[in-house]
C-alpha cells in the first residue's frame, strides 16, 4: 500500500499547486479590471449620495473638489491607492478567494436577491452537476454494455461503424449539435422547449417533472455525443484484455462467454478506462460549459458567459476558482481510483 | 497502459492505408479540404476575407436568403433568385461618339424563370465626369418585345457634388486609386444607385399603363416590369436592362455598373442576417481551420516528443521532476484559462495557436515518456549502449524512428481538439474578430437566433465542416496507430 500513499501525497501536492497557480494567474489577469470597476463604483456612489444629501455648493469647482476628496478618502479606506499587484493587496485577494470569500458581484444576483458571488455560484453548481452528472452516468453505463458487445465483434461492420461515429462525435462541437437539436426538436417538431430554464417555481409539486422535461434535450445531446466515444474506449481496452493468457485459460475451462466479457475482461479493463476518463475530462468540461449556453441551462457555464458579457470581474474570478476546484478535485479522485485499481502501483512498494 | 511498439516501415503505412476503409475515408476528406483551401486562396478575392465584417462590402447581397438550390419548386412556387448582374455576366457594350456626344451603353441580361416577382431591383453605378454632368438612361427590354424607358435623368453637376456627396466621393476615389486611375483635377467620381422605389421610375412607367389590360401598380416597378400585359401574372423569359450614359466630354467614363434583382434565395449556401454570402465564409474558414489545427498539432507533438523523450531517457530525478511538472499541466483547466486570457487581452489567431500549444502538450508527453521507457529497455538498444554509442545517437537512431509513426498519430489525433477549442472560443465571442472562422459563423447564427428563425443554412454547414475536418484527422490518426501498434487499436 505504500505505493498508493506515495501517489496520494504526490497528487495532493499537485492539486494544491494547480489551484494556487490558476488563482494567481486569474488575479493577475483581472486585477486591473477589478480595480477600475471598483473606483468607478466609488465615483458613482459618491455622486449618488451627493444628489441625495442635497448639499449646496457655492460653485461647480467647489463641488468637484468635494467629490474628488470623498473619492480619494474612500479609495484610501479600501486600500485601492495601492496597485492590485502590491504584495499586501495581492496576497490578501488570493487568501480571500481561497477561503471562498469571493466578494460581491457587480451586476448579478442570485435567485433570492443576494449579490454575494458565493451565493450565486452555490445556486448554480447543483444544476451543472445534475445535468453533467446524469449525462456522464448514463453515457458510462451504456458504454459499459455496448463496449464488450463491440469487442466481441471487433473488425466487423458494426464495430467499424462505431469507430467512425465515435470519431465524428469527438469532432463535432457540442454546442453545434445542441443548436441542431434545438432546430429539429424545438423548431421543426416542437416537442421540447427551446430554452431549458424550468418555467415553474421550485415550490411547485410538479417542479421535478418540469425540470426533467426541460433538461431532456441537453441531456439527450450530451448522451448522444458521448455514447459512441465511451463504448469505443471500453471496447478498446476489453479487446486488449481478451488477448491475455488468463482469458484464454478461462475460455479453455469453459467459463461462459458472457461472463468472460462482462465480468473478467471488464474488471481488468478498469484502470486504463479510468485513465482515459481523466484525459477526456478536460474536453468534457469545456464542451459542457458551452452546452449550457446553447440551451440556457442556468448552470455555471451560462453564468460564466453572462459574467464575461458584462465584465463582472469578481464573478469571473469566483467561477474560475470554483470550476478549477471542481475540475481538479475530479481529476484527483479519478487519478486516485486509478492508482487504487492498478496492481502495478501497489507493487512499487 | 498496454502499448507496445512494433517496428514499422514506410511501405507498411501505405499498404495499411490501402487496406483500411476508414483510413482511406480520412485521406479523401483531407484531400477535399486541402483542395477547397487551395481553391479559396487562389480564386476567391482576398477582399472578401478582409471585408468579412464590413457591412458596406455586402450591401448588394440579400439578407437571410436561403441557398438557391432549395428553389426546385417541389413545395410550391419557386422564389426569385437574388441575382447580381455584373458586366462579366452577360454584358454588351457599345461605345461611340455621335455629334460630339459620347454614348456608352451597358446591357445586363438575365433569364427570369421564377414564380415570384423580384423583391426589388437596384442599379449601383459610378461614373467619372468633368464640368458638364452626363445623362443616364435606363431601358428594360421584356420577353414580349416591349421596351420600357424607366429612367432618364441628368446626374448632378460637379459643383453640387463637391458640397453634398463628400463621403461617397471619397469612397469612390479609393476604388479608382485601386484601379490605378487617378481622377484628374477637373473631374470627379460620382457613385450612386437607382433604386426600384425611385419616384422617377414610377413617373416614367405611368406612360406604359395603357399597354396593360388591367391597371398595373406604378409604385411597384419590380412587379409592373415583370408582369404580363394580358393578365396580372409574371412574364417569364429573358429581360435586358440597358444603361446608356450620354457624356459631353470625351474623357468621361463609366467606372462601374451593376444590376441587382432582389430575391429570397441566393448562392450555394445562402446568406446570413448581415447579408454575407455564407459560401465565402465557409470557404475562407477552411484554410484558417487547417492552419490552426495543423500548427497546434505539430507544435504540441514536437514539444511532447522532446519532453517525453528527455524524461524517459534520462530517468531518475530528472524524470521525477519533469513528470511532476507534466502532472501540473495535465490538470490545468485549459479551456477556462483560455477564456480568462481572451477576456483580458482579446485573442488573435496566432495567440490562440500559441496558447493551445502551451497548454496542450502534456498528455502527449506522458505517452511519449512511457513509450521511450519501453524502447530504452529493448535489448538491442541496451546492446548499442554497451557498445558505447552516444545518447544522442541512440535517441536519433533507435528511439525516434520507432516513435515517429505514433507521433504522427498523436498529431492527427490532436487536430480535432485544437479546431474544437478555437470554435468554442469563437462561439463565446472571444476569438479573432477580424477573420471568418466556422466557430464565429456559428456564434453569429446563435446570437441572431437562427435556430428559432429556421435558418438551417446558417447553422448546418459551418458545424459540419468543423466535424468533417476533425473526422478526417481522427480517422488518419486511427489508421496510423492501427498500423504501428496493432495491439492498441484495432
Amino acid at each position: 500500500m505504500a505505493g498508493f500513499y506515495l501517489v496520494l501525497i504526490r497528487r495532493s501536492i499537485n492539486l494544491v499547486v494547480v489551484l494556487f497557480l490558476v488563482l494567481v494567474l486569474t488575479v493577475s489577469l483581472l486585477g486591473e479590471t477589478m480595480d477600475k470597476i471598483l473606483t468607478d463604483n466609488i465615483r458613482q456612489e459618491v455622486v449618488g449620495s451627493l444628489i441625495d444629501s442635497k448639499i449646496k455648493f457655492q460653485s461647480a469647482a467647489d463641488q468637484q473638489a468635494y467629490v474628488n476628496q470623498q473619492i480619494q478618502l474612500r479609495i484610501k479606506n479600501l486600500g485601492l491607492d495601492e496597485p492590485w499587484y502590491a504584495p499586501k493587496r495581492f496576497s490578501n485577494t488570493i487568501f480571500k478567494v481561497m477561503i471562498l470569500d469571493l466578494g460581491r458581484s457587480y451586476f448579478t444576483t442570485s435567485d433570492n436577491g443576494s449579490p454575494e458571488v458565493i451565493d450565486i455560484i452555490a445556486e448554480r453548481i447543483p444544476r451543472t452537476l445534475l445535468l453533467f452528472g446524469s449525462a456522464t452516468i448514463i453515457t458510462f453505463v451504456i458504454g459499459l454494455y455496448l463496449g464488450p458487445y463491440l469487442a466481441e465483434r471487433h473488425g466487423k461492420t458494426i464495430d467499424k461503424t462505431n469507430v467512425f461515429v465515435s470519431m465524428l462525435s469527438n469532432s463535432l462541437p457540442t454546442f453545434y449539435v445542441g443548436m441542431i437539436m434545438i432546430f429539429v426538436f424545438a423548431f421543426m417538431i416542437p416537442i421540447f422547449p427551446e430554452r431549458s430554464l424550468p418555467t415553474s417555481s421550485p415550490s411547485d409539486p410538479l417542479y421535478l417533472v418540469d425540470l426533467l422535461y426541460h433538461m431532456a434535450l441537453p441531456l439527450i445531446t450530451l448522451v448522444v455525443l458521448g455514447v459512441a466515444v465511451q463504448s469505443y474506449f471500453v471496447r478498446l481496452f476489453v479487446v486488449n484484455i481478451l488477448d491475455e493468457d488468463f482469458i484464454k485459460a478461462k475460455r479453455a475451462i469453459g467459463v461462459p462467454k458472457k461472463k468472460i466479457l462482462y465480468s473478467h475482461a471488464l474488471r481488468n479493463a478498469a484502470p486504463p478506462l479510468l485513465n482515459s476518463i481523466i484525459i477526456g475530462l478536460a474536453s468534457i468540461f469545456g464542451g459542457a460549459l458551452l452546452v449550457e449556453i446553447v440551451y440556457y441551462w442556468p448552470g455555471m457555464g451560462l453564468l460564466l458567459y453572462d459574467a464575461i458579457t458584462v465584465n463582472d470581474a469578481p464573478l469571473i474570478i469566483g467561477i474560475v476558482f470554483v470550476s478549477t476546484l471542481i475540475y481538479v478535485v475530479a481529476v484527483f479522485l479519478t487519478d486516485l481510483a486509478y492508482s487504487f485499481f492498478d496492481p502495478r502501483i501497489k507493487a512499487i512498494s | 497502459m498496454t502499448i507496445q511498439i512494433r517496428p514499422s516501415r514506410r511501405s507498411d503505412i501505405i499498404s495499411g492505408f490501402r487496406r483500411s476503409k476508414l483510413g482511406l475515408t480520412g485521406i479523401i476528406i483531407l484531400v477535399f479540404l486541402v483542395g477547397i483551401s487551395i481553391y479559396t486562396v487562389t480564386s476567391i478575392p482576398l477582399t472578401s476575407f478582409r471585408q468579412w465584417n464590413s457591412p458596406s462590402y455586402w450591401v448588394d447581397y440579400p439578407a437571410s436568403a436561403a441557398p438557391a438550390w432549395t428553389n426546385v419548386g417541389l413545395f410550391g412556387p419557386t422564389a426569385a433568385v437574388h441575382t447580381i448582374l455584373t458586366p462579366e455576366s452577360g454584358h454588351e457594350i457599345s461605345d461611340y461618339t455621335h455629334r460630339g456626344i459620347h454614348i456608352v451603353s451597358k446591357a445586363f441580361s438575365t433569364n427570369f424563370e421564377y414564380d415570384s416577382y423580384p423583391s426589388y431591383f437596384t442599379i449601383p453605378y459610378s461614373v467619372r465626369y468633368g464640368e458638364i454632368p452626363p445623362v443616364l438612361e435606363i431601358n428594360v427590354t421584356r420577353p414580349d418585345g416591349l421596351e420600357f424607358r424607366i429612367y432618364y435623368s441628368s446626374l448632378p453637376s460637379n459643383t453640387v457634388l463637391e458640397n453634398e456627396a463628400g463621403t461617397s466621393k471619397n469612397h469612390s476615389q479609393e476604388t479608382s486609386a485601386q484601379l490605378g486611375q487617378q481622377p484628374t483635377e477637373e473631374q470627379s467620381v460620382y457613385s450612386s444607385r437607382v433604386f426600384s422605389t425611385d419616384r422617377d421610375i414610377s413617373n416614367n412607367l405611368r406612360q406604359y399603363t395603357t399597354l396593360f389590360n388591367y391597371s398595373p401598380d406604378v409604385t411597384q416597378p419590380q412587379v409592373m416590369i415583370f408582369s404580363d400585359t394580358k393578365e396580372n401574372e409574371i412574364l417569364k423569359g429573358p429581360y435586358t436592362f440597358k444603361l446608356t450614359y450620354y457624356f459631353f466630354d470625351e474623357k468621361d467614363i463609366v467606372e462601374e455598373a451593376r444590376v441587382i434583382l432582389g430575391g429570397t434565395v441566393y448562392g450555394l449556401l445562402g446568406t446570413d442576417a448581415f447579408r454575407r454570402d455564407l459560401a465565402i465564409g465557409i470557404l475562407w474558414g477552411t484554410p484558417v481551420a487547417l492552419f490552426i489545427g495543423l500548427t497546434v498539432a505539430v507544435g504540441t507533438s514536437l514539444i511532447a516528443m522532446i519532453y517525453g523523450l528527455t524524461a524517459g531517457y534520462k530517468g531518475g530525478r530528472v524524470d521525477e521532476v519533469m513528470m511532476r511538472i507534466n502532472d501540473f499541466f495535465i490538470s490545468l483547466p485549459v479551456f477556462i484559462l483560455l477564456i480568462l486570457i481572451s477576456v483580458r487581452y482579446g485573442l488573435n489567431i496566432f495567440l490562440i495557436v500559441v496558447l493551445l500549444i502551451l497548454f496542450g502538450w502534456a498528455g502527449g508527453a506522458r505517452l511519449t515518456r512511457s513509450l521511450s521507457l519501453q524502447i530504452k529497455n529493448l535489448q538491442y538498444v541496451e546492446a548499442s549502449k554497451m557498445m558505447g554509442e552516444s545518447d544522442m545517437k541512440i535517441i536519433f537512431r533507435h528511439i525516434i524512428p520507432q516513435l515517429l509513426p505514433l507521433i504522427f498519430a498523436t498529431i492527427a489525433y490532436s487536430v480535432p481538439g485544437a479546431i474544437l477549442a478555437e470554435a468554442g472560443l469563437s462561439f463565446l465571442g472571444l476569438s479573432d474578430i477580424t477573420i471568418p472562422t466556422w466557430g464565429k459563423i456559428l456564434n453569429e447564427a446563435y446570437a441572431a437566433s437562427a435556430t428559432t428563425l429556421g435558418m438551417w443554412w446558417w447553422i448546418i454547414p459551418p458545424g459540419l465542416m468543423i466535424g468533417l475536418t476533425g473526422l478526417s484527422f481522427a480517422l488518419i490518426g486511427y489508421t496510423l496507430e492501427n498500423i504501428t501498434n496493432p495491439r492498441r487499436a484495432r
